[in-house]
């Protein structure tokens, strides 16, 4: 891509706005909605992007969460007039920053990840305020490389020439001339290719490459100086510079680096890599995703090390490969001494080299970041997930929680966020209640009792309603705790308690609703957790009555509202029949 | 040569990007580049021209490499050859006419020998020699040797007496800096004749378009673009049918233009043209490159446009600078004929994504999207050619290389097992 264009919009909104600090590059590429990753063998991205402005709002990875599920915070939506949600947008990693950027990580010293911290913190940060912004790109190309399936998605990019003018037939390096032929075939000169070799479509062939007879290969790249023996069949595979095939060799999906030998009639199940210069014995077969090296895997692995060089899973190559690489590439006499003693490998007759094991953390997952193409079983295992998890959202949608009421203020835009909302509303009421209960325990004043709950209400950004309801039923039970033996008893308990807590319920239960929502809470209190209340249900409401803390036309609401119900609602509309009739009586004789 | 060689980079990466656009550009650039490079080489004394050949070749060669879909650039390569041979001639038979008239005043003077006999008729067998020099394949001698026969007359001439030979050391050094004159003259009218093209073959507009025609084109080309304003300007009434080309939609651009200079336009679609060729009086497009057989390199679609015009017998004329006219013929394998660009010319890389997934199934792609740039037409589908020169029958398109290029320069790249 041309940096150009992007640059220019950077220094433009730079000079208008100072606390634009970084540009994001992303480009749209939707992901595998089975396997929930992007085609680059990374997770899945959220973002929230603002659409007129383009300044990034929110950005998550799948890997941090499991359900698939993210909570926006009420300001995001409360300080942009418009958000676009996204989950199809590719990172590409290529930021344009500002000077600030560099300050911000000198004082962040332990942001180690650039979007997990750095990106992250910038985002959550009210204090400084500084923005990010993206600049999508649509027909340039741009991509990172840092698995391995990145690397097979990106050469085959570049095969089918989505990053023109920079593909293989178009000479950079000075050594050859690459030709394109039909359907893909990108071939250097001086190849050596027997008459019944068949080469087949969007492979690289490079220079001095030898091709024996009957072989086959599809969809390859192979590099310079190669030779290939006869009756060879080699699909979607990576092969480097100076590599030997033996005859009658398969090899397929699998990366094999600078000179390797491979003997005759072994193969190479998808997913292997060879690291350089290792030796694979006559018909020897090397497992699927395993990494081949002439090196020993080191086996204590210091944390700083893993802080620093895994980044995602296992994927991730490791850095000692690149050390043994360097290495090699120097001095080949200390190898020789070691080469002797390859008699009895892990790789065959007249191997040479180690298997390294799977990195501990993430080794079922190496599917998801080979070379290979993900196998049939793994997507149909995804897809049964996918099923199973599409029955379970069902099924707990019917269920809904007592308190059916979606709290005011959250706009959550996926549905889960019921269950989050649902989650706090629990919160909160456990809150409710312990406070209530130690304000009883310690004997606190009830003056003091009312700012605890305030603020608690704040907190939670709940209302007064809620604050009732909560109340209402700690206090029920604490009257149902104390000791009694009959319902009359009870009665007085309750009579006891209210008298000391009623200032409470006038300063919060003022509204109608909410004494409504009182009456409410108690019918359930009733029916569900304290079925003592149940007999002496309308005692109760006189008593609440009496003490100033339902109104009488809470109470008529409420059987007006009740009035449609069903049966077993009306159950203590019932019960309290005669009371509300004295009210409506009383009403008519005032007016 | 520090400076050359910098020119020389950065031009080769402009090519390699494809940054530049349109052979025009291209060739006036690369008649520069060759301009400064001739003017920065330094010549030995004796074979200035040879010296010049190579320098020339070796960077010709690195800019064919770069860009080799774009034969404007061969062509200038080639065309700068012929200009350093025809210069050298042109001064080496001006020198033996020199000659000639100073070994005819020896000739009265002293009395007449072996040589001097041999003098006039060397001369005049050198002359003629070197005259058929650039049609007739190489001599013997000039394969083994390896050095041009007309560098090697004044040589033998020179064995003369030394008075001679002091006028002639004389007048060889002013003969080199006449050469390097000469052939930098020559390419400045080279540059000057690539961007005038579109002029003088606008001026012949008149001839081709009359009152009440129906003018289909394909894409955008300046070169259309002054023709069509050229007959206009001549109080000539006609409309024009802009066929948009996809997938880079230029003719929107010319269609644009067109009517800012008011004309009545047209636009349909590339696939409209059999449509609506049976309304059109005449096709006249441009084109990339002209082959030497008279086949035409043209924007992809042309083949569709020429076949729809042979149908309906309307006749199809192709305008074309002579930067455009190439000397190599198209089954000749160093010529591509095609370049195939990005696909995201086509599609949009986002929205077909989930079809590029390489992830599933065995790796191998389902979507190949396939862009190519150009189109060939065959010379018979082609009814005239029209070049700064005048009209031409596509059969005789061959002959005009032979104005343009040398026989020896077809084949750029040097040789390093034999000579030359």
């Amino acid at each position: 891509m041309s940096l150009t264009h992007a640059v220019k919009e950077h220094k433009e909104r730079r000079k208008k706005d100072n606390n634009a600090v970084m540009t994001m590059v992303i480009k749209k590429s939707k992901p595998s909605p089975v396997i929930h990753q992007s085609r680059l063998g990374t997770d899945e991205l959220f973002m929230a992007i603002d659409p007129d402005t383009k300044q990034l709002l929110c950005y998550e990875e799948r890997g941090e969460h499991p359900r698939g599920a993210i909570s926006l915070e009420n300001s995001l939506l409360a300080d942009n007039p418009s958000i676009s949600l996204h989950n199809d947008k590719q990172d590409c990693y290529i930021d344009i920053c500002s000077q600030e950027v560099l300050s911000l990580f000198t004082d962040n010293f332990d942001y180690q990840h650039l979007r997990r911290h750095f990106v992250k913190g910038l985002l959550v940060d009210d204090i400084m305020g500084y923005k990010i912004f993206t600049h999508e790109i649509h027909s340039s190309y741009a991509a990172r490389i840092d698995n391995y399936r990145s690397y097979d998605t990106i050469s085959k990019d570049i095969i089918q020439r989505w990053t023109y003018p920079f593909v293989p037939d178009v000479r950079f390096s000075a050594n050859c001339t690459t030709k394109l032929e039909r359907e893909g075939m990108y071939k250097a000169p001086e190849i050596q290719q027997s008459r019944s070799a068949h080469i087949g479509p969007f492979t690289v062939i490079g220079k001095g490459t030898r091709i024996g007879d009957d072989s086959r290969i599809t969809h390859s790249v192979i590099g310079e100086g190669c030779t290939i023996g006869s009756n060879v069949s080699i699909v979607g595979s990576y092969i480097w510079n100076n590599v030997t095939i033996e005859d009658g060799c398969e090899l397929r999906h699998a990366i094999v680096c600078d000179g390797v030998i491979i003997k005759a009639a072994a193969t190479l199940e998808p997913g292997v890599v060879l690291s350089f210069k290792v030796v694979i014995g006559r018909e020897f077969v090397v497992p699927a995703y395993s990494k081949v090296s002439l090196f020993q895997q080191p086996t204590a692995q210091d944390s700083d090390e893993e802080l620093e060089y895994a980044d995602s899973s296992s994927g991730a190559i490791d850095p000692s490969i690149a050390d043994a690489g360097n290495k090699l590439n120097g001095d080949i006499v200390s190898e020789s001494s070691q080469i002797q003693d390859w008699s009895t490998s892990q790789l065959g007759p007249g191997g040479a080299g180690f298997i390294w094991s799977a990195c501990d953390g993430g080794c079922e997952e190496e599917w998801r970041h080979s070379v290979a193409p993900i196998p049939t079983d793994q997507l149909a295992k995804a897809l049964l997930a996918i099923e199973e998890d599409s029955e379970i959202v069902k099924v707990s949608d019917s269920a809904l929680t007592p308190s059916g009421e979606l709290e005011p203020g959250s706009d959550d835009d996926d549905s889960d966020n019921m269950d989050d909302s649902n989650v706090d509303t629990v919160d909160f009421e456990k809150e409710a209640e312990a406070t209530f209960l130690r304000a009883a325990q310690d004997n606190i004043a009830v003056d003091d009792l009312i700012l605890e709950m305030n603020s608690l209400r704040l907190s939670y950004n709940k209302s007064a309603g809620d604050c009732t309801g909560a109340l209402f039923y700690p206090m029920m039970k604490l009257a149902l705790e104390s000791p009694h033996n009959t319902a009359v008893e009870l009665q007085k308990n309750v009579a006891s308690v209210v008298s000391k807590w009623h200032k409470l319920f006038e300063v919060l239960a003022k509204e109608v609703d909410d004494q409504i929502e009182l009456i409410m809470k108690f019918e359930e209190m009733c029916l569900e957790s304290t079925k003592e209340f149940a007999p002496i249900f309308s005692q109760i409401l006189y008593l609440l009555y009496e003490r100033e803390i339902i109104g009488e036309e809470a109470i008529l609401r409420w059987d007006d509202e009740r009035k449609d119900a069903d049966e077993s609602d009306r159950v203590f509309v019932k019960q309290s029949e005669k009371f509300i009739q004295w009210l409506r009586e009383a009403d008519e004789e005032e007016d | 040569m520090p400076d050359v060689q910098a020119l020389v980079n950065e031009f080769l990466n402009k090519l390699k990007k494809r940054k530049i656009e349109g052979s025009q550009a291209t060739a006036k650039q690369t008649a520069e580049l060759l301009r400064s490079v001739i003017s920065q080489q330094r010549v030995p004394r004796t074979n200035q021209a040879g010296a010049l050949i190579d320098a020339v070749r070796a960077i010709g060669e690195q800019l064919i490499v770069a860009n080799p879909i774009e034969l404007a650039v061969g062509n200038i390569v080639r065309r700068v050859l012929h200009i350093i041979r025809e210069e050298d001639l042109s001064l080496t038979t001006a020198a033996v006419a020199e000659l000639n008239l100073s070994t005819v005043s020896d000739d009265d003077d002293d009395g007449g020998g072996g040589d001097q006999d041999d003098r006039p008729v060397l001369s005049a067998a050198a002359v003629a020699a070197a005259a058929r020099n650039t049609l007739r394949p190489p001599s013997l001698q000039m394969l083994l040797e390896g050095a041009p026969d007309f560098v090697a007359v004044p040589r033998s001439s020179s064995s003369g007496g030394d008075s001679e030979g002091k006028s002639k050391s004389m007048d060889r050094n002013s003969r080199t800096r006449k050469l390097k004159h000469d052939i930098i003259e020559a390419v400045n009218e080279l540059i000057q004749d690539i961007t005038t093209c579109h002029e003088l073959i606008a001026e012949q507009a008149v001839e081709h378009i009359h009152q009440n025609e129906v003018i289909l084109t394909l894409g955008s080309s300046k070169t259309v673009l002054e023709f069509l304003c050229a007959a206009k300007e001549k109080k000539r009434s006609f409309r024009v049918f802009v066929a948009e080309g996809a997938p880079r939609y230029q003719g929107h651009l010319l269609a644009k233009e067109l009517v800012a200079r008011g004309l009545q336009t047209t636009l349909i679609t590339d696939s409209a043209v059999f449509a609506m060729i049976s309304r059109v009086n005449m096709v006249i497009v441009g084109s990339h490159a002209v082959m030497a057989n008279g086949g035409v390199i043209a924007p992809v679609g042309m083949n569709m446009v020429a076949l729809a015009a042979q149908k309906h017998a309307v006749p199809f004329v192709v305008l074309a600078g002579s930067h455009k006219l190439c000397p190599l013929y198209p089954h000749n394998p160093e010529v591509l004929l095609n370049e195939l660009r990005s696909p995201s010319e086509l599609l949009d890389f986002g929205e077909f994504s989930d079809c590029l997934d390489f992830g599933s199934g065995d790796g191998s792609p389902l979507l190949h999207v396939v862009n190519p740039t150009f189109d060939y037409v065959p010379p018979k589908a082609v009814s005239l050619f029209i070049t700064d020169t005048g009209g031409h029958n596509p059969s005789y398109m061959y002959r005009l290389i032979a104005d343009y290029y040398s026989a020896d320069d077809l084949v750029v790249q040097r040789r390093h097992a034999a000579g030359n």
